[in-house]
């Protein structure tokens, strides 16, 4: 009987992750298109696209890849941009640690701002639900994006070098990533360590091999922690 | 459009394969249910929204396509997204309204 209330969890995943078609179509057309911008051909494009499978990291090796910055520094920025990617890996580990280990390595590779988004609302509001339950909704919730961002990222490619220039494309990495940080800016330390990444990044903009990137973003995230831990000791004063 | 140098572009695209994979992996694979220290999961919470804003800054101040020169139509644009974003919690209105502004002024400025 396990199977059966599996399956329904299954789609009880894939309604609840329906709505990110909205989010993932668009943004996988975008990224085909700026890839095309980029100088990538299809094959390469697609590879990177399915392979990788997070479109943030994506863009921001391809911007870089456009400013000439090393080879490594590009790695490190892009791994950088997806180290959140190991946040909701370790977040996740409390409720899927358990099964089996083809399953985890499954959920790895499918584990998206989106199917963590809802999983882990999914797992705390629902206790009791089984590992095999719980798998089964993770997966469900990725469902239906994975092969639209990947046939996005396709159209977005063919589509993109018959785009003329006067489109202004090259401001729709900004705007794209701009529009995903409003959201994100959930608690105070939140805003605070995007301030001081946007402060540290201008101020180190002369800096070689983009190199003024990692700097920002190392100081915006122990600014966030700091912010995190007054905010908790306030909290426990109070 | 400028090709980029094979090697260098399928270098990037194993690298950032193993290395997303890897960092997917790291925790759900190989911690598996032992507990992780609560300074590391501290810093992991700021990642995304630290680096982002890092990687865009720049880009809005001193745009590429206008050779570098600070442009009114990309900063209204990026100023709408953002506060867009913050009001509504929307990405797909954030985006639509930043694409508005920035057509509309790029359309009464030129």
């Amino acid at each position: 009987m396990a199977d059966t209330t599996s399956k329904s969890y299954f789609w009880k995943g894939f309604r609840d992750g329906t709505p990110f078609i909205f989010v993932a179509v668009p943004f996988g057309t975008l990224f085909g298109v700026f890839a095309a911008e980029a100088g990538l051909d299809i094959v390469q494009t697609m590879t990177l696209t399915s392979t990788v499978f997070a479109g943030a990291a994506q863009f921001a090796a391809l911007q870089l890849l456009q400013d000439q910055t090393p080879t490594a520094i590009i790695l490190i920025s892009a791994l950088a941009v997806n180290l959140r990617m190991a946040m909701y890996s370790a977040s996740l580990t409390p409720f899927l640690g358990a099964a089996p280990l083809w399953q985890r390595a499954c959920a790895a590779y499918l584990t998206v701002d989106q199917s963590y988004a809802c999983s882990i609302v999914q797992f705390e509001k629902e206790p009791k639900m089984t590992v095999p339950q719980r798998m089964a909704y993770f997966v469900g919730s990725v469902t239906p994006i994975t092969p639209l961002w990947i046939l996005a990222t396709y159209l977005g490619a063919v589509l993109g070098t018959r785009i003329p220039e006067s489109w202004a494309l090259d401001f729709a990495l900004p705007i794209t990533f701009l529009a995903m940080i409003g959201p994100m800016m959930r608690t105070l330390p939140h805003v605070v360590a995007a301030l001081v990444a946007i402060i540290v990044s201008l101020l180190m903009v002369g800096i070689p091999y983009n190199l003024g990137l990692l700097i920002a973003g190392c100081a915006g995230m122990v600014a966030g922690a700091q912010a995190e831990l007054i905010a908790e000791r306030r909290k426990v004063d109070a | 459009m400028t090709h980029p140098d094979p090697v260098a572009v399928w270098t990037i695209i194993i690298g950032l394969a193993v290395g997303s994979y890897a960092l997917r992996f790291v925790f759900i694979g190989l911690v598996g249910d032992r507990p992780m220290p609560p300074w590391l999961l501290r810093h992991l919470r700021y990642t995304a929204v630290a680096i982002l804003p890092a990687l865009i800054a720049p880009l809005v101040v001193w745009p590429t396509a206008t050779g570098g020169q600070p442009d009114a139509p990309r900063m209204a644009a990026a100023a709408i997204a953002l506060v867009v974003g913050l009001i509504t919690k929307n990405v797909l209105a954030a985006i639509f309204s930043g694409a508005a502004t920035l057509y509309g002024l790029l359309y009464l400025l030129t």
